[in-house]
């Protein structure tokens, strides 16, 4: 076809030829893009190790489903659906957009490869995909501006709102793209006014539009509009370009990085640092993070990444208690902060410290590390993992919460937060039926597996209960299994994630020690704070795994077989423990493990179950912490179960029990709602030993 | 300002559980851990506090077995700058007196401005403070809940006294000053913290070092003798309830209802 206007390589304004400003604005553009970038990389040059390029292939396909696909996206439908639109758009554009660059030095300019049929389909889809985009644009203003979704506002005690930022860009997008509609625009219409053939008009896009409407504009005005459509979208694309690195956009930039960058192994806690062994952390100088050069690069690069969604927030159960802490605002402020610590132009403008300053210590102690925030977001940013760093830094300088210093240092003499003796770690097993015996094993006996019972339900009145109903439904099992006695010391699950890393080694050499003694074959725990301790902090033990799962293996073997329902006019809720479900994905065996009583009924908590569970409080050390709270998580939880339908919540944690327990009582909710564990209630529903032994 | 602080080494009534032995003469020793005495605990961060406001230094010193280095090292990882332990055989069985005697000599051998104690120890009856004081003619404060260095002559010092009513003194310098739980929050101390200063070597003094006479102190020089201990008899309209912590909720909350308590 042949072209009816100058093209922007070709002409001239006022006798200057404009390819010259197709030149620079590129050069500028690029150069101070550079700059700015290189700027943003000097804190994470110094930042703290983390080997982040292992499993290579793996990471791959996780940045394909989850950066490519946004895959995480969906789950808040209406802004998942735009973000969608955009993010496949922009995929689309980025190609016009650097053809377009290219077009204002080199008339005519195609790209490699889509110069025949290539070329005309792309042509063809890229004005949907503007068409789209601009749509999507002008629905994300109007969410915006008029919807207001309650996770966008900024409370007063984290700074000012952002809204500005996002509208901006988006009127930066619907420029980039409405640009692009008025250049072609311009030139069909040019081209049907003189009766040239056009391109291929999409029908029904904003170019075809366009081309419409401009064809009755004459000739001398759309050369004009021509140029001017190119010289903005060329303005406009490098102004955004380097706006990108400035704020909440940088994760335009960072967010395919950040998510092949992602923790793998879930569960885990990262080391104290990176490449230092377990048996040489009395060498460091220093533990934990205690000012923004101790985080590592990667978690810089997710402070960098933050979208500033708040979908972290949204699901934080810390946040909507009213704790001090919001993990979207550990990001932004922690931004900010790297900003203006590291300046674009002369020294740094922000000495002030980062603990007690950015963050506050109460915003510190106030995760339960629930992991809901990961869970939700997008990009993958890490709160966990900084969180415990950050406590490990507290810790290393004394600055711990006078509540917790009692039972650290009552774990540190006694194996156990409470202070109780370590011989009577075993006392539980004595409420049991006369008949039983649950053996305790070490050097002289063993057994095919071990209970770990963890501290909770060795000394706690009310998990007690727990302990001996596991110990039932496993014999039940026809399980060979023993107790570490006094010999079992606390997991330090709690105690690692609260950041006093040398206590939680001390604990897990000593029952590793122990666990070794046994010679068991595996262990099996009813605690999932025990379970993922044992399977993810502790190395070289025999398999660990969740009662939850032992009890669907020997239901689906038949060698526990359960009877009806007791009280079949109850409905039953399963309530998630966050470090069975979210934390080790385990969510099936708990509920099927329900469902196999027969005439059971049970119900979901359907906005917050499975991955979107909500934490009942916290387990282990949680338990001392006085938290600054509005009302308690566990009561929030009982609430959902209530406004589900449920009178019965079963859970599978002790701490869950004491939690959602405390809740129905502080709530006057007493008689109305009540929690058992799924091993209390396999346990009550079991076809006693004796009558299956003569059926069999 | 170079501080003394006086700790000790007690069995820790939250951590354990307290029995009286059979014979009647001491708790049941066996199965207990000990840790630094509570209130102690508070004046070595108060002077750790001090020390990082003005200077000088902090020096901990306790009066013990071997066994007592455990707690000085403890406080020397919370941040005291030595740890002096009094050692001997002859030191064995002094009461609250031949404490202070002990203590004062160690004193002498320094020069001190500030000398901090515990209000009480969980096992102590509260004595050595302020005879420790009388002994050196030096003034003292007890139940001390607050500090304020006004020069290096004299210390402005607050007491909480009946009714939760608060008094302040100003001290002259050098005195002797007994510290209440609360004053501060003391920092805590982790293993890492302990194992950092497990390479200082604590000197231990005896009665040679301190120039006292053997017979002035431990039991030949204590002037008081413990008969007896024992668990207190129940008294009339005392009741200890008993059940699950729930059921004795449940039978408290009656009590207080029947009685008027509550309504």
């Amino acid at each position: 076809m042949e072209a009816a206007l100058i093209s922007p390589a070709k002409a001239t304004v006022f006798g200057i030829p404009t390819v010259i400003f197709s030149l620079i604005i590129p050069l500028v553009g690029v150069g101070v893009f550079t700059y700015i970038i290189a700027l943003r990389l000097k804190p994470l040059v110094k930042a703290s190790p983390d080997p982040r390029f292992d499993r290579p292939a793996g990471r791959f396909l996780k940045m394909i489903k989850y950066a490519v696909g946004q895959y995480r996206h969906p789950r808040y439908m209406d802004a998942g659906i735009i973000h969608i639109i955009i993010f496949a758009g922009f995929m689309i554009l980025s190609l016009r957009s650097i053809t377009l660059v290219l077009l204002g030095i080199s008339d005519g300019y195609v790209l490699p490869g889509m110069s025949g049929i290539a070329g005309q389909v792309y042509m063809f889809f890229k004005d949907f995909a503007e068409t789209f985009v601009l749509a999507a644009c002008l629905a994300a203003i109007y969410r915006r501006i008029k919807i207001k979704p309650d996770r966008y506002t900024v409370p007063a005690r984290y700074g000012k709102e952002h809204t500005w930022e996002a509208i901006l860009v988006l009127l930066l997008i619907t420029g980039l793209v409405t640009c692009d509609m008025i250049f072609e625009g311009s030139q069909a219409a040019a081209q049907i006014q003189n009766g040239f053939k056009t391109k291929i008009l999409s029908p029904l896009t904003g170019t075809w539009f366009t081309a419409y409407i401009l064809s009755f504009v004459p000739a001398d005005k759309l050369q004009k509009l021509h140029l001017g459509a190119y010289f903005s979208h060329e303005l406009i694309f490098f102004f955004f370009l380097c706006f990108l690195p400035l704020g909440k956009h940088f994760h335009v930039i960072t967010s395919l990085p950040n998510i092949f960058l992602m923790k793998l192994n879930k569960g885990t806690v990262k080391p104290v640092k990176w490449g230092v062994e377990d048996e040489d952390l009395d060498e460091l100088e220093s533990f934990g993070v205690k000012k923004f050069e101790d985080f590592t690069w990667k978690h810089m690069l997710d402070f960098y990444s933050c979208a500033d969604c708040g979908r972290c927030s949204d699901n934080c159960p810390a946040n909507v208690v009213g704790r001090p802490l919001s993990p979207r605002f550990i990001s932004i402020k922690c931004r900010d902060y790297s900003f203006h610590k590291y300046p674009l132009r002369g020294k740094s403008a922000d000495d002030r410290p980062l603990i007690g300053d950015v963050l506050e210590e109460d915003e510190i102690w106030s995760c339960t590390t629930c992991g809901a925030c990961e869970e939700e977001c997008p990009l993958f940013i890490e709160y966990i993992d900084k969180i415990v760093d950050l406590r490990r830094g507290l810790v290393d300088e004394g600055m711990v919460p006078q509540s917790l210093q009692k039972p650290l240092r009552t774990l540190e003499k006694r194996g156990n937060p409470y202070g109780k003796m370590e011989k009577k770690r075993a006392d539980w097993t004595k409420d049991l039926p006369e008949d039983f015996n649950v053996k305790i094993l070490g050097k002289k006996e063993t057994a095919d597996a071990l209970y770990f019972v963890d501290s909770v339900t060795s000394y706690d009145d009310r998990i007690q209960e727990i302990g001996r109903a596991a110990a039932m439904v496993l014999t039940a099992a026809g399980i060979d299994f023993g107790i570490l006695g006094p010999a079992e010391r606390d997991s330090g699950h709690e105690v690692r994630r609260f950041g006093e890393e040398m206590l939680f080694q001390d604990l897990k050499d000593r029952n590793t020690e122990a666990i070794t003694d046994a010679g068991v074959n595996h262990i099996v725990t009813a605690d999932p704070h025990t379970f993922n301790a044992l399977k993810s902090d502790y190395k070289g033990l025999p398999p660990v795994e969740h009662i939850s799962q032992t009890i669907m293996k020997a239901i689906k073997s038949g060698k526990i077989r359960l009877k009806s329902i007791e009280d079949p006019g109850k409905i039953y809720t399963y309530h998630d423990p966050c470090y069975l479900g979210r934390h080790n994905n385990i969510y099936d065996d708990p509920r099927e493990a329900i469902d196999s009583i027969p005439g059971i009924k049970r119900i979901e908590m359907l906005a917050n179950c499975r991955d979107r569970s909500f934490c009942c409080g916290g387990g282990g050390l949680m338990l001392f912490y006085e938290p600054i709270e509005e009302k308690r998580m566990g009561q929030v939880r009982v609430e959902m179960a209530k406004k589900a339908g449920a009178n019965v919540i079963v859970t599978a944690c002790p701490f869950c029990m004491v939690n959602i327990e405390d809740a129905i009582k502080t709530s006057g909710l007493e008689g109305e709602m009540e929690a058992i564990d799924l091993v209390e209630l396999i346990e009550r529903h079991l076809i006693e030993d004796r009558r299956l032994k003569i059926e069999n | 300002m170079e501080i003394l602080v006086c700790i000790k080494r007690v069995p820790d009534t939250s951590e354990n559980e307290i029995e009286v032995n059979r014979d009647g003469t001491d708790i049941e020793r066996d199965d207990l851990v000990y840790s630094v005495n509570e209130w102690d605990n508070y004046a070595v961060e108060e002077a750790i506090q001090i020390r990082d406001k003005v200077g000088g230094s902090v020096t901990v010193v306790s009066v013990g077995d071997e066994e007592a280095e455990e707690v000085l090292r403890r406080q020397m990882a919370m941040g005291a700058d030595k740890g002096v332990l009094l050692s001997d055989d002859a030191f064995e069985g002094s009461d609250g007196k031949g404490l202070a005697t002990i203590l004062k000599a160690e004193v002498e051998k320094g020069n001190y401005d500030l000398i901090l104690t515990g209000a009480q120890a969980d096992d102590g009856a509260g004595q050595v403070g302020g005879m420790l004081a009388a002994m050196l003619d030096w003034p003292c404060a007890s139940l001390v809940n607050f500090i304020e260095v006004v020069d290096d002559k004299k210390i402005k010092v607050g007491r909480e006294i009946a009714g939760g009513n608060q008094e302040m003194y100003e001290v002259d310098l050098p005195c002797v000053l007994s510290i209440q739980t609360g004053i501060n929050e003391p920092r805590y101390v982790g293993i890492r913290g302990i194992r950092k200063v497990a390479s200082i070597k604590i000197p231990v003094h005896g009665t040679g070092d301190l120039g006292i006479a053997p017979e002035a102190v431990g039991e030949p020089g204590a002037k008081t003798k413990r008969l007896d201990y024992f668990v207190p008899e129940l008294g009339e309209g005392a009741e200890i309830l008993e059940g699950s912590t729930d059921e004795i909720i449940d039978k408290l909350i009656e009590f207080l209802k029947a009685k008027g308590g509550i309504k």
